[in-house]
Order: C-alpha cells, then sequence, then structure tokens
C-alpha cells in the first residue's frame, strides 16, 4: 500500500486581520504628521 | 508585474496625501501578510499586533519620506514582519509565559489570598453581627472575651488586669463562647462565608 505523505502535510491556513485593525491603521496614518525643521524630523499625532 | 506597479503607483499617491491608497494596500496584502504572520506565531491576537506594528513602521517610514522604492513592496513588509515576529519569539524568551493547564492552574499557587470585594462585605457584615452579639453578654465574660480575641491578650495577663484567677478567666471565656452559641441557636443567625 502506498503511502500517501500529502495528506500529512500541514496545511496553510488563510487568515486576514479584522476590519478594527485596518481602520485602526488608516486612522493612525491620517493622524501622523511629519514635520520637518532645521534637517530633523518630527512625528506629530493629531487627533 | 502589473500588481507590482500598482503597488509603486499607490506608494507614490500616498507619500503624496492620497489617504485611500494606504488602505487599498493594506486590503490588497491583507490575507498574504496576515496568514504569513499567522503560520509562524500559531495565534489569533498576536498575529493582530503584530499585523498592526509592521504597518505601524511601514506608515512611519513612508510619511517619513524615507522608503526607497524599488517595485519591492510586498518582500519589504514581509521582511518588517519578519523581523518583528523575531523580536516577538525574543521577548517570550526572555520573559516566559506559563498558561497553565487544566490539570494545574498557576492562580493556585500565585494566587492573592486577599477577600475580593463580596467576600469583605460579607466578613464585614459578620463582624460587625458578632459584635453585636457580644454586647449581649455579661460585662464579665464580654471584657474576657475583648481581652483575649481583640487584644490577643493570655490568660495571665488578662487574670493580673481583671484581678481575677486564671481559671476564673478561662470559665468567663468559656461561658462567653457557649452563651454566643446560644444567641446565634435561638435567632437562627448565620455566621459563615
Amino acid at each position: 500500500m502506498e503511502n500517501i505523505y500529502s495528506k500529512n502535510q500541514k496545511k496553510c491556513r488563510l487568515v486576514t486581520v479584522k476590519p478594527e485593525t485596518v481602520k485602526l491603521l488608516t486612522d493612525y496614518s491620517k493622524s501622523l504628521k511629519i514635520t520637518k525643521a532645521r534637517g530633523i524630523k518630527f512625528e506629530g499625532n493629531l487627533n | 508585474m502589473k500588481v507590482l506597479i500598482e503597488d509603486s503607483l499607490l506608494i507614490s499617491n500616498y507619500i503624496n496625501g492620497d489617504e485611500r491608497a494606504l488602505e487599498i494596500l493594506i486590503n490588497r496584502h491583507n490575507q498574504r501578510i496576515s496568514s504569513f504572520i499567522y503560520s509562524k506565531v500559531n495565534d489569533r491576537t498576536i498575529t493582530e499586533d503584530i499585523f498592526q506594528d509592521t504597518f505601524i513602521k511601514v506608515i512611519r517610514t513612508l510619511k517619513r519620506g524615507t522608503y526607497s522604492e524599488e517595485g519591492k513592496f510586498l518582500p519589504w513588509v514581509m521582511r518588517i514582519a519578519h523581523n518583528l515576529i523575531i523580536d516577538h519569539y525574543r521577548k517570550h524568551s526572555r520573559m516566559p509565559i506559563f498558561e497553565g493547564n487544566d490539570k494545574f492552574n498557576i492562580f493556585s499557587v500565585v494566587g492573592d489570598d486577599k477577600l475580593d470585594i463580596e467576600r469583605q462585605l460579607i466578613k464585614d457584615q459578620i463582624d460587625s453581627d458578632l459584635n453585636l452579639l457580644i454586647e449581649e453578654l455579661p460585662k464579665d465574660q464580654r471584657d474576657v472575651l475583648y481581652m483575649r480575641i481583640y487584644k490577643d491578650m493570655s490568660f495571665k495577663e488578662i487574670s493580673e488586669i481583671t484581678g481575677v484567677s486564671i481559671n476564673t478567666a478561662l470559665g468567663r471565656m468559656r461561658y462567653a463562647l457557649i452563651n454566643i452559641r446560644k444567641i446565634i441557636e435561638k435567632h437562627n443567625i448565620v455566621l459563615t462565608i
């Protein structure tokens, strides 16, 4: 009897992050402002 | 190839202020990056955290203008995610977390022995009820009981203060307890947590 090795292979599970996480990232992006002064970049979050 | 060109266009639009471009990029690569992280950490919550940290790094790099577009957006993001996964495992090897199992609960060993708020309220109520019961005792018995239980004095000290023999003090204590039990039984009072 032949062994079917493919059956034992670990299945790759496809997942996606929650829409809330995507929303958080887009909101973070909108609030992040980079200010450049005298060659130094400052980060600021404007909520 | 088409996808790569579109990615680079989206990045360029995003750098120029188009916030919608970022959302498209995240949604486009969501499954691939999430599945990659999940395949390494095998935990949905940690996957969410690492995904979030990955894109926070991406956003900061793009906004700071330090990203050099070479048509390799996805491999770049995957590399950031990969590094964060390594950081995650390094942190956990330094601070191992023991989560216990069905047979052994870690909180049985390290649990807080203080009463929770509900039990503390019940205990306070019992203490106050017990005080009322003690007030019902004859004065000589009540004094001995107070000194022994609340002031933690020895019967020798009690006998010296009250001017009676140790045996009398012992007898008063015994009758105090008997009388309290009688009052409790008579009024069907329940004094347990």
